[in-house]
């Protein structure tokens, strides 16, 4: 996925809004690359259940690193419908491809409405840049 | 908004080079530069360089310096040979630990013997009161040098090497925890066979006007070695394999030093120095929580505060965790109930929530090869 097409979360989760099968929509949410090169030598991510429904803002899981826990915050409110196992096992993905293999949950929509809350890639890198390393 | 916090005089480099700058007990120091754990497995293979130069350094001088000296820390110092340098602590009234410091016994150029206190940074203030309030009068000149000078740890299997072309004398030629005032790149400076992170090496105090050329040098040294600068961070996570007790974690004025495991830094047979008295009652006190550490199995790191159980029952609290670069597992040390404070007894940690196993093991949690 190209960043400059995604959505992002003050938090620095990423978003990608697309249909399934079924014509439902579903978002695919990971984080930034700031976010892990702020965060550096993760060594654990907590993943949520299939099929938990979560709300905008609300934390889904928390990724470890060797200095801190940091919360995953969802940017968007629905059902988990899939998570990255491949995460636990080869955690370096979020940091090699954050925006491909590096995803960490998909979520189907229960309301659009907190994706008008989320920042275009020109706001979030002004975000980023703010914030500096 | 301008910065309050006190630089070093290698901040300028810090910041050139990716360090990341945190505000450490009122310094603006660098907290790693790209990787911790990089920064952790170049230390243990090779070599590391830290600025500690916040760490407070204080001389004290004059006829009663030593006597003085002897009656403020928790081991004695008087009689050291020139050169010697010796772990004590310093206590309040009630056997508190106030901090953790080194004493070094030396030799300035002109033959004269004075001595110098290493404290922790976050403490310097508190000490030198203590110091001021305390020496009654005697003849003892105390000069704070933590401004004029810089202080460079240079740790790991390949210390001595890089440092050997920039003193005047042979740092192998030191014994572990002995110093000597030298020429340390052409300014006069002081070399100790100390460290914080569990291997060989050295520290470097040298003036700060001189300070950065030096620093360049080592890390251009250290580079083809595989070796690189280091920040706290690291210096965190190796203390920590190490079994070092960090001041504010696990040492404060309500821990006495039998707690933290650290009678081998007290000495009460006759004796005078603030809390001795409160220690002497506090040595053979067997209900007060005891310092161990714990591995986990699992990958979810313990924090400090965080809760020690066994089953269902609250037994102490870990003070450090980090997860181990050099083990690959997360580590922790704290404070549990007197009796549980052995080796190989299974506890688990409440990790925001869940409890994880983690089994109580010897220290240190690393021992350097031989």
């Amino acid at each position: 996925m190209k960043q400059e097409e995604l959505l992002y979360a003050k938090t620095h989760e990423w978003v990608h809004v697309d249909r399934d099968a079924a014509g439902e929509k579903i978002a695919t949410v990971g984080i930034s690359h700031f976010a892990v090169e702020a965060l550096t030598d993760l060594v654990y991510i907590e993943l949520p259940e299939v099929g938990r429904q979560v709300k905008a803002g609300e934390s889904f899981g928390e990724v470890e690193s060797v200095k801190a826990v940091s919360d995953l915050y969802s940017p968007v409110s629905g059902e988990i419908v899939d998570i990255n196992g491949s995460l636990t096992m080869k955690l370096d993905q979020l940091h090699d491809d954050p925006y491909g293999a590096g995803w960490i949950v998909k979520i189907k929509l229960s309301d659009e409405s907190a994706l008008k809350n989320l920042l275009d890639y020109k706001a979030y890198q002004a975000q980023c840049a703010e914030e500096g390393h | 908004m301008t910065s309050l916090l006190a630089q070093t005089p290698l901040h300028a480099w810090h910041a050139a080079h990716g360090g990341r700058m945190v505000d450490f007990a009122g310094w603006s120091m660098p907290v790693q530069y790209a990787s911790i754990v990089t920064e952790h497995n170049a230390t243990r293979a090779a070599v590391g360089l830290f600025d500690v130069s916040h760490m407070g350094r204080v001389r004290l001088s004059g006829s009663g310096s030593e006597a003085f000296l002897n009656r403020m820390v928790t081991r004695r110092v008087a009689g050291m040979n020139p050169g010697q340098i010796r772990y004590a602590l310093m206590t309040n009234y009630d056997g508190g630990i106030l901090d953790d410091v080194l004493v070094y016994h030396l030799r300035d150029a002109r033959g004269t013997a004075y001595h110098l206190l290493v404290v922790n940074a976050s403490n310097r203030p508190k000490i030198w009161d203590w110091l001021e309030t305390h020496h009654d009068g005697a003849d003892v000149e105390l000069r704070d040098l933590t401004l004029e000078t810089t202080m460079i740890a240079v740790q790991g299997p390949r210390a001595l090497q890089i440092v050997r072309a920039h003193v005047d004398l042979d740092p192998a030629s030191l014994r572990y925890y002995h110093g000597a005032e030298t020429q340390v790149a052409g300014a006069p400076g002081l070399i100790s066979r100390t460290g914080y992170t569990g291997e060989d090496g050295c520290e470097l105090i040298v003036p700060a006007e001189t300070s950065l050329a030096l620093w360049e040098k080592l890390a251009t040294a250290a580079a083809p070695l595989g070796g690189q600068a280091a920040g706290l961070g690291a210096r965190d996570t190796l203390r920590l394999e190490a079994a070092m007790p960090l001041y504010g974690h696990e040492l404060n004025e309500q821990i006495n030093p039998f707690q933290a495991d650290l009678a081998f830094a007290v000495d009460l047979e006759g004796r005078s120095f603030p809390g001795r008295d409160a220690l002497a009652k506090l040595r053979d006190n067997a209900t007060l929580p005891r310092r161990i550490g714990w591995e986990l199995a699992g990958k979810r790191v313990p924090r400090e505060g965080y809760a020690v159980l066994i089953g269902d029952r609250p037994v102490g609290r870990v003070t450090s965790g980090t997860f181990s670069p050099t083990l690959g597992k997360p580590i922790a040390m704290g404070y549990v109930e007197p009796a549980l404070a052995v080796a190989g007894q299974d506890f688990s940690i409440d990790i925001r929530g869940s409890h994880e196993p983690a089994r109580s093991v010897a220290l240190p949690f690393y021992r350097r090869p031989q």
